[in-house]
């Protein structure tokens, strides 16, 4: 690891600042996802900014009838919210099936968001890999490469890795906001669509926040009804990342919304599709991966994507 | 003590400690953190560095050039040392790539440098500072293209009677081929040593590993310096499953860094370096024709596989049992270690066993269903009591059928559902499995040494505990020979200054190193008959008796030590035998009937491996063998990237062992039996059988529960999920 500096911020506003005016400086939260980084040294932050102190965890109803999630919310916490389980209960589900009970205490809200893909060779440093360093090319793009893992659809010709987080799917079907605070101290809100950037030619670029902005909240809009459900498909029952996984919300009437993890740079949803749930499973995917471009050896997804959203509407 | 026959009647036929419930003496220490590992013997020398390595990342070629400069020059590193300034390192036998020096890269992550520093941190950070550049050579990565070109082309390791004819005759044959994939060990201590070599005379080494004395001698011959200036500390052992039978880069990088600094050193090798830095089990490509009679009687095996290795290794021998499993007048077996670019390969846990029975054990099951016999009945009909090769040479005990029956009897085999994906409970679809399981009983030449302290006995010898619970079972052994109680005895471990057991590896330490402590508390009962002066005593209660002699053993010495030493020796009357261990694994799975997960439900072990010195510990070896071939069956397998010439999910998040999770109920049954012709406690390992043909019996049940055969390991979804049914 690197030699850092390191401060501790009170309030939101000047976090974003001193962010904005420190060079390679970072925010730290939980750190679950950071400090490994750092100790592989893919990240290198020259400064740390503890945003820990801002009391941003808070989880408030809003004037819409959502709920106002503080970015520094746990994981844990989030997950096991009374009003979450009953009225988000996709979000609930998400959570839980993400990491383990250890990090979901320690990981927030913001940093969830915010985690970096899990490809292997984004992790082996002795790789080139476009995304820890633009213009390096793509070792999982090569001849012989593992790709089991990585992306179908959304990815280019530069970078094929997933985004890993299985709350942002949940929050990707159920219409959430993320809101932030500038370095002037402005607030923004951004969908989760205009929140993830496509990798494109610059794949170190994942999403829109500017330099020194930060993440203060995740807004959730008044409830959908219907049924919830989180279904992640992984090799082992727990602990490990998706290869699939599928959020359903589901009235009675068969309309719904569908998300998908594990197959994109970010999570995937397209309203088209949305609106194909009443056909079934088949046609949903049909144009929701429309245009995926996978691997010999993760081709599977496309199969398994429809699949798993059929077990999920034959469950009732 | 020569064991030069098979064990009469003897004291552990009427044992009171040997064979009985004990839990393990060292668990107390363990849960509460209090047993030394390697890497947090922070108390044992003073002013200890950190080195942390710096690996290759190619796979094969020549670094042309390093510059250290600026590493040297970062906060608190005392110092680097490259490959290049020293020549290659003297390869110890044990070992097939060099550990260090020279130029040459033979694979990915070997070791090219070290930097140590007062800190961990500081020592990584300055490791990422070291200029490297290398001349890449192209190298062969893909076993897939090597069995294309090579298979039938190797010399049989046996062949016996015709298969060529028995084939042409069968009424009944298979011929599939299986892929196993490349494991690793996995342990949940990574390798880690602290030397202090400081003034280049004296090394103390304080490490983690199985074989104490082999890995004396491979730093011996590594630094070209007398055995006898080096010792070796490895008390406790964090799990090493072959991994660290021998001496790895961690205490050669912690030598030389100590040798630099003139201050101790340690090292741990990194996680994400474990994998390509350090050993696995070689992935195997295999190909298996059974020919049988219409009565079910198999007349002829033909079984050929590939495994890969660096030049001058030896693979994955996964033809082995089916040298002598089954009956049956003809078979062919070949085995050929491919020289590829791959990191070195080696043993892990029942080395070639698990790879063979995980595939022999799946053909057998395909061969019944042929047969339209039920899987059971059919290993039954074949069952052998002689070596098939050798008739003259019977097992000594084999109660496989026993196993069958008793597993099948209660695991209610009977009553599966026998149609293919004929079962099924909500989403998912429910499978019954089987498969046998044989792994040798190798024993070992072991030696103990007992101190008798006013009553008290220590146990010394160099024997390890690698999780297994070999201070458990040696505390029983010493216990019972002496008449004393547990409580009374002291065993020591893993240091080299304690006499040379057998060691940790193979299935074989158990037997060997009980025998051991055994023949030196034989020794020991002798030299107190000497000073009482009487022909022969009986050593119980904590007394020994003889004639109207009945003295506590605290009083037999007048307060002074009485100290002796002993080896057990096998002798090669075993030659003429076969001894073995045997078992048979069933299992239920849910295969969800839409994404294709596979979940193990339900897990049965019949073990026939002699006496069971302790069913605790025993039966904590098979669950975790069983557990280990959950993970080989459905999850454990290194991804070869075959352009670039490494394992690609070299961490624990892109490696999936099995979790809690997936581990179900586990039972384990021991037959009551013994085997005189194995030790004078008539104790065989179980070690490495808990794993024999577990990937099987999960494999056997996919199929039951789906109606999809899978031939290649790990059975992840993607290979079985094109090929599911419509939910």
């Amino acid at each position: 690891m690197k030699a850092f500096s390191y401060e501790r911020v009170s309030d939101p506003a000047q976090a974003a600042a001193r962010a904005a005016e420190v060079p390679g400086a970072k925010f730290i939260a939980g750190g679950t996802n950071l400090l490994d980084l750092m100790k592989h040294e893919i990240e290198i932050p020259q400064h740390l900014i503890d945003v820990g102190g801002t009391g941003l965890d808070d989880i408030a109803p809003t004037d819409e009838g959502g709920l106002r999630i503080g970015a520094l919310v746990s994981n844990a916490a989030l997950s096991a919210d009374a009003r979450v389980r009953k009225d988000y209960a996709v979000l609930s589900r998400a959570l839980v099936s993400g990491a383990s009970g250890q990090l979901r205490n320690k990981a927030t809200t913001g940093g969830n968001l915010l985690q970096r893909t899990r490809c292997p060779y984004f992790y082996d440093t002795g790789m080139p890999c476009n995304k820890r360093s633009p213009g390096a090319g793509c070792a999982a793009l090569g001849e012989g490469a593992t790709t089991r893992q990585l992306g179908i659809i959304g990815t280019s010709d530069a970078c094929i890795a997933t985004h890993p987080s299985d709350m942002a799917v949940a929050l990707r079907v159920l219409d959430a906001e993320v809101e932030t605070v500038t370095p002037t101290g402005e607030t923004r809100r951004l969908t989760l669509e205009e929140f993830y950037q496509l990798p494109g030619d610059t794949p170190e670029v994942e999403n829109a926040l500017e330099q020194g902005e930060m993440i203060t909240a995740v807004v959730l809009p008044a409830p959908v009804e219907g049924r919830h459900v989180y279904y992640k498909v992984r090799d082992r029952a727990s602990y490990a990342f998706a290869l699939v996984s599928v959020a359903l919300i589901q009235t009675p009437d068969g309309t719904g919304r569908v998300a998908l993890g594990g197959v994109a740079p970010k999570p995937w949803r397209r309203d088209e599709a949305d609106a194909l749930l009443p056909q079934g499973a088949s046609a949903v995917m049909e144009r929701l991966l429309d245009g995926a471009r996978p691997t010999q050896e993760n081709a599977y997804k496309l199969t398994l994507a429809e699949r798993t959203l059929a077990a999920l509407l034959a469950q009732e | 003590m020569d064991f030069n026959q098979s064990t009469e009647d003897n004291l552990f036929d009427h044992a009171r400690i040997i064979g009985k419930p004990h839990a393990r003496i060292d668990g107390l220490l363990k849960v509460t953190g209090r047993a030394p590992y390697a890497y947090e013997r922070h108390d044992v020398v003073a002013n200890q560095l950190v080195g942390y390595p710096v690996c290759a990342t190619i796979a094969r070629g020549k670094i042309t050039h390093m510059d250290a400069s600026a590493a040297r020059a970062a906060p608190g590193v005392a110092a680097v040392i490259t490959t290049l300034e020293l020549e290659p390192l003297a390869r110890a036998d044990s070992n097939v790539a060099h550990l260090f020096g020279g130029a040459t890269v033979e694979h990915y992550h070997q070791a090219i440098a070290v930097v140590v520093a007062g800190t961990l941190e500081q020592a990584r950070g300055a490791a990422s500072l070291i200029d490297v550049r290398y001349e890449e050579a192209p190298g062969v990565f893909d076993l897939e293209d090597a069995w294309s070109r090579l298979q039938n082309t190797s010399e049989p390791i046996a062949h016996i009677g015709d298969v060529d004819a028995a084939f042409d005759a069968a009424p009944m044959t298979l011929d599939e081929t299986y892929r196993t994939a490349s494991q690793s060990h996995a342990m949940m201590e990574p390798h880690a040593s602290i030397v202090d070599w400081s003034d280049g005379g004296q090394m103390t080494v304080w490490t983690s590993n199985q074989m104490i004395e082999w890995t004396r001698q491979a730093l011996a011959t590594t630094f070209d310096i007398d055995a006898d200036r080096i010792r070796l500390e490895s008390p406790y052992v964090g799990g090493g499953f072959g991994g660290k039978l021998w001496l790895r880069a961690d205490a050669v990088l912690a030598a030389l860094g100590s040798r630099e600094t003139g201050r101790p050193v340690k090292v741990a090798l990194p996680r994400p370096m474990i994998f390509n830095n350090a050993t696995h089990r070689s992935g195997t490509i295999q190909r298996l024709r059974i020919a049988a009679g219409s009565d079910g009687k198999i007349t002829a095996f033909d079984h050929s596989a590939i495994s890969h290795t660096l030049p001058g290794g030896s693979g994955e021998d996964a033809v082995n049992q089916t040298r002598c499993f089954y009956a049956g007048e003809n078979r062919r077996v070949a085995h050929h270690p491919i020289d590829m670019g791959l990191p070195e390969s080696a043993d892990m846990r029942a080395p070639g066993e698990a790879s063979g029975l995980a595939v022999l054990e799946i053909a057998m099951d395909e061969m019944a269903e042929k047969l339209g016999m039920d899987p059971v009945a059919f290993r039954i009909l074949n069952d052998t009591q002689v070596n098939p090769e050798e008739p003259s040479k019977p097992f000594t005990e084999r109660h496989f059928v026993e196993c069958l029956r008793k597993g099948a009897d209660t695991f209610g085999w009977a009553k599966r559902n026998l149609k293919p994906g004929g079962q099924r409970e909500g989403q998912w679809l429910i499978g019954h499995g089987m498969a046998g399981a044989y792994r040798g009983a190798p024993t070992m030449t072991s030696g103990a040494r007992v101190r008798l302290q006013n009553g008290r006995l220590i146990v010394e010898t160099d024997m390890t505990d690698i999780g297994t619970g070999s201070y458990t079972i040696l505390s029983q052994t010493a216990a019972e020979t002496m008449g004393m109680e547990m409580g009374d005895v002291e065993v020591r471990l893993g240091n080299s200054a304690y006499p040379t057991s057998s060691g940790s590896g193979g299935q074989f330490g158990a037997t060997s190193a009980t025998a051991g402590v055994y023949a030196a508390c034989v020794a020991l009962q002798a030299q107190i008959a000497k000073r009482l002066n009487v022909d022969e005593a009986r050593f119980e209660n904590g007394r020994v008796v003889a004639g109207q002699l009945d003295l506590a053993l605290a009083d037999v010495a007048d307060g002074e030590e009485i100290v002796a030493e002993d080896t057990i020796n096998f002798g090669d009357f075993k030659d003429e035998l076969e001894i073995g261990t045997f078992g048979a694994h069933f299992v239920e799975v849910a295969v969800n009937a839409y994404t294709g997960e596979t979940r193990v439900r339900r897990m049965l072990a019949v073990c026939d491996a002699g006496r069971i010195l302790n069913p605790i510990t025993a039966r904590s070896q098979v669950i975790g063998g069983m557990t280990m071939g959950v993970g080989a069956a459905l999850t454990e397998g290194m991804s070869v990237d075959t352009e670039r010439g490494f394992f690609v999910n070299h961490d624990l998040a892109g490696y999936e062992v099995a979790v809690h999770a997936d581990i179900p109920e586990q039972e384990v049954i021991f037959l009551d039996t013994t085997d005189a012709a194995s030790s004078p406690l008539k104790a065989k390992g179980v070690g490495e059988l808990g794993i024999c043909g577990v990937a099987a019996a999960i494999g056997n049940a996919i199929y039951n529960a789906t109606g999809v055969r899978i031939r290649e390991y790990p059975m992840t979804l993607d290979r079985i999920i094109e090929q599911l049914p419509a939910a």
